[in-house]
C-alpha cells in the first residue's frame, strides 16, 4: 500500500511540476490541480503511526479507542480544508486565465509570446 | 490612558478576537449593500478600520504592562484545551504587527476613497477580508490555522490586485496567483510533515518537541522546515523567488500596492516567529538550522533590491524594489538569530514598511501630477524609458511646459512641494539616512552586528565573513539608495511638471556620484 501511494504521489507531483512550467495557461492550471491532488494524498500519509491501512475511520463499539486501531482523524480534517481551499483557488485561477485569454488573445502565460502562431478564433 | 487600560483589561482576552471578527463582519455586511452605495461603503470601511486601529492600540498597550506573565494574551476560540484546539496568542510582536497593519490599512482606505474604489466592484469588501487574513496570520498560534489565514489574505489579495482590471493587472495577477498556489502546496507539505514527525500543529507545542525529535527523524524534520520556509520565503520575496513581486505590486492600484507592502512583511514575520520558536538555541541538534541560508539569501535579496532601485525608471517599480530591499535586510538580520540584532530589525521593520507603503501612494500622486491626471504617460504605454533619449530631449507626447522654457524662478505650488518633501522623507527612511527612524534601525543592526554581546563586552568576538558581508551590504546600499533617489527621483521633476528641468540642469545625473 505504501509503495502504491508513494508512486502515485510521485507521478502526480512530477507531472504537476512539469505542467506548471509549461507556457500555456491551461497546462499551468492542470499542473496546479495535479499538484494539489498530490499534496492531499501526501497529507494522508503523514498521519501518526504512518499510513492507516485497514484501520477504522469511524468509532466502532468494542474497538479500543487509540491510533493503533483507528485512522488518525487530524490529517483527514487537514485534507478536507485543503481540498476546499484548493478548489476555490483553482476556480479563481480559471477566471483570471479566461480574462487573460480575452484581453491578450493568446493563451501564453505572458500574454505576448508567439501571438502569430497561436491566434485563436 | 488609565481608562483605556482598565477597559482593555476587562475586555481581555475576548478583545483579541476583535481584529479578526471586526473586518469579517464589516466585509460580510458590505456585501449586502448595492454597488451604488459607494459612500456608505466607504464610510463603513473607514469606521471599521478606525475601530481596528483603536483595538490594536489598546492591545499593544495591554501587552506593555509590567510583569511578563500578564503580557501574553491567550484565547481559545473553540474552548478546547491548548494543544488540541486552535489558539490565538497575542504578544508584543503580534500586537506591533497588528498596529502596523491597521495604520497602513487606514491610510490606504482613505486614499482609495478619493478615486480608486470606483475602479471596480467590491473594493472595500475585499479590503476588509484582506485585513481579516492579515490580523489572523499575526494572531494565530497554530500552523494549520496560519495556512487558512494565509489563504484568506491571499484570496482577497488576488481580487484586490485585479481591481481595476486592464492587461497589466490580469497578466501579473496570473503569475501572482500561480506562484502563490504553488507556495500554498509547499506550505501544506511542510505543515503536514511537521504533524507527522511531532504529532502537533500548535506552535508552542512544536517548539517544545523540537529537542526530543529522534535522530532518524532529524533529517525529515529539516526537510519539512526547509519546505515550509520556502513557502514563506516566496511571500517574503527572497531572491530568487521574488520575480513576481515588482510587476504585480506596480500593476496594482496605489492603495492596494500600499497594503501589499505589508504582505512581504507577513512572510518575514512568520519566518521570524516560527524560526526563533523552533530552531532557537533550545532546539538541541537543530539549533539555528538554516541560518546561513537566511543570511545569504537575505543579502542576495538586498543586492537585487538595491540594483533594481537604481535601474527603475518608474516610481512604482522603484517602490516594489524598495519593498524587496527592505525585506532582504530583515531576512538577513533575522538569520543571525541574535537578540540585539533582532531588536534592531524590529525597529527597522515598521518604519521601512510605512515608508514603502507611502512610496506606493506617492507614486500614484506624482505620476498623475506629472501626466496631467492620467496614471500612465503616453511613453509608458509602449515601455520606453522616459528620460533616456540620447541627448536628453524629452520623448514626443510628454506633458511639457507650454513654451518648453527653462523653469528657473518659477513659483512651485505648495502641494507639489509637499509631495516632493514627502518623497524625500520616504527615500531617506528606506535608505536609512539620518535624521529619520530608518537610520536608527539600521544603526542598531550594525551595532549589534559588531557587538553581539552589547557594547564594551564583545572583546574577542568578530562578525565573521558573513557578518562582514552584511555590514558591507548595509553600508553599501546607503549610497546606492541615495543614488536611486537622485537619478529616478521625481521630486525635482514633479514640481516643474515636465522633463524640461532635466534638460535645463543636466547636473542631477552628475550629483549622483557626489551623494555618498
Amino acid at each position: 500500500m505504501e509503495i502504491v501511494l508513494a508512486i502515485s504521489i510521485g507521478v502526480l507531483t512530477g507531472s504537476g511540476v512539469w505542467l506548471l512550467l509549461r507556457p500555456r495557461t491551461f497546462q499551468v492550471i492542470m499542473g496546479l490541480s495535479l499538484l494539489s491532488y498530490a499534496v492531499n494524498l501526501f497529507i494522508f500519509s503523514m498521519g501518526r503511526l504512518g499510513l492507516a491501512v485497514d484501520k477504522e475511520p469511524v468509532l466502532v463499539p468494542g474497538v479500543p479507542p487509540d491510533l493503533q486501531h483507528y485512522a488518525d482523524p487530524l490529517p483527514q480534517a487537514l485534507v478536507l480544508t485543503a481540498i476546499v481551499i484548493g478548489f476555490a483557488m483553482t476556480a479563481l485561477f480559471l477566471v483570471v486565465l479566461l480574462a487573460s485569454r480575452g484581453i491578450s488573445g493568446t493563451d501564453h502565460v505572458d500574454g505576448t509570446h508567439a501571438r502569430e502562431q497561436q491566434e485563436m478564433p | 490612558m488609565s481608562h483605556l487600560s482598565e477597559l482593555t483589561a476587562a475586555a481581555m482576552p475576548h478583545l483579541m478576537l476583535a481584529p479578526i471578527a471586526l473586518p469579517m463582519f464589516t466585509a460580510a455586511f458590505l456585501l449586502l449593500l448595492r454597488e451604488e452605495q459607494q459612500r456608505l461603503k466607504f464610510g463603513l470601511s473607514v469606521l471599521s478600520t478606525l475601530a481596528g486601529l483603536l483595538v490594536a492600540i489598546a492591545l499593544l498597550q495591554w501587552t506593555h504592562q509590567a510583569g511578563a506573565p500578564a503580557s501574553m494574551g491567550v484565547y481559545l476560540p473553540g474552548n478546547w484545551p491548548a494543544p488540541f484546539g486552535i489558539v490565538l496568542v497575542l504578544d508584543r510582536l503580534s500586537a506591533l504587527m497588528l498596529l502596523l497593519t491597521n495604520i497602513v490599512a487606514l491610510c490606504s482606505v482613505l486614499f482609495a476613497g478619493a478615486r480608486w474604489q470606483r475602479a471596480g466592484v467590491h473594493y472595500h469588501t475585499l479590503f476588509q477580508f484582506q485585513l481579516m487574513g492579515l490580523s489572523g496570520a499575526f494572531l494565530t498560534a497554530d500552523l494549520f490555522n496560519l495556512f487558512v489565514f494565509f489563504e484568506i489574505l491571499l484570496a482577497a489579495s488576488y481580487g484586490l490586485l485585479l481591481h481595476g482590471s486592464g492587461r497589466a493587472r490580469v497578466q501579473s495577477g496570473l503569475h501572482y496567483i500561480a506562484i502563490n498556489l504553488a507556495a500554498s502546496s509547499l506550505f501544506l507539505i511542510g505543515a503536514s510533515m511537521f504533524y507527522g514527525i511531532t504529532g502537533t500543529l500548535n506552535m508552542a507545542d512544536l517548539a517544545q518537541g523540537m529537542a526530543h525529535v529522534s535522530a532518524e527523524d532529524r533529517g525529515l524534520l529539516h526537510a519539512a522546515a526547509a519546505i515550509l520556509a520556502t513557502a514563506f520565503l516566496i511571500k517574503a520575496a527572497m531572491w530568487p523567488l521574488n520575480f513576481w513581486l515588482v510587476p504585480a505590486y506596480s500593476a496594482a492600484t496605489a492603495p492596494v500596492g500600499a497594503l501589499f507592502a505589508l504582505m512581504t512583511k507577513v512572510g518575514v514575520y512568520t519566518l521570524l516567529r516560527l524560526w526563533t520558536l523552533m530552531f532557537g538555541t533550545e532546539a538541541g541538534a537543530s539549533a539555528l538550522f538554516g541560518s546561513l541560508w537566511l543570511i545569504v539569501g537575505g543579502m542576495a535579496t538586498m543586492a537585487f533590491g538595491a540594483i533594481g532601485m537604481m535601474g527603475s525608471q518608474r516610481l512604482t517599480h522603484l517602490a516594489g524594489h524598495a519593498a524587496v530591499l527592505s525585506s532582504g535586510t530583515l531576512l538577513a538580520a533575522a538569520g543571525f538569530g541574535q537578540n540585539a540584532l533582532t531588536a534592531g530589525l524590529l525597529y527597522y521593520l515598521p518604519s521601512s514598511t510605512l515608508a514603502v507603503g507611502a512610496l506606493f501612494l506617492l507614486a500614484d500622486l506624482i505620476d498623475r501630477w506629472r501626466n496631467d491626471g492620467t496614471t500612465l504617460a503616453p511613453y509608458e504605454s509602449d515601455d520606453d524609458a522616459p528620460f533616456l533619449s540620447p541627448e536628453l530631449v524629452p520623448t514626443a507626447g510628454l506633458n511639457l511646459d507650454d513654451d518648453e522654457q527653462v523653469l528657473v524662478g518659477r513659483v512651485i505650488p505648495a502641494s507639489a512641494v509637499f509631495m516632493g518633501l514627502a518623497y524625500l522623507m520616504c527615500t531617506l527612511v528606506i535608505a536609512g539616512l539620518p535624521p529619520l527612524s530608518g537610520f536608527i534601525g539600521k544603526f542598531a543592526m550594525l551595532t549589534a552586528l559588531l557587538n553581539p554581546l552589547g557594547l564594551g563586552s564583545s572583546a574577542g568576538t568578530r562578525p565573521g565573513p558573513v557578518g562582514w558581508t552584511l555590514l558591507a551590504l548595509m553600508i553599501g546600499t546607503w549610497p546606492s539608495r541615495a543614488r536611486a533617489y537622485a537619478t529616478s527621483g521625481p521630486a525635482p521633476s514633479a514640481p516643474c511638471r515636465s522633463c524640461a528641468c532635466w534638460r535645463a540642469c543636466p547636473s542631477p545625473c552628475c550629483w549622483a556620484p557626489a551623494w555618498p
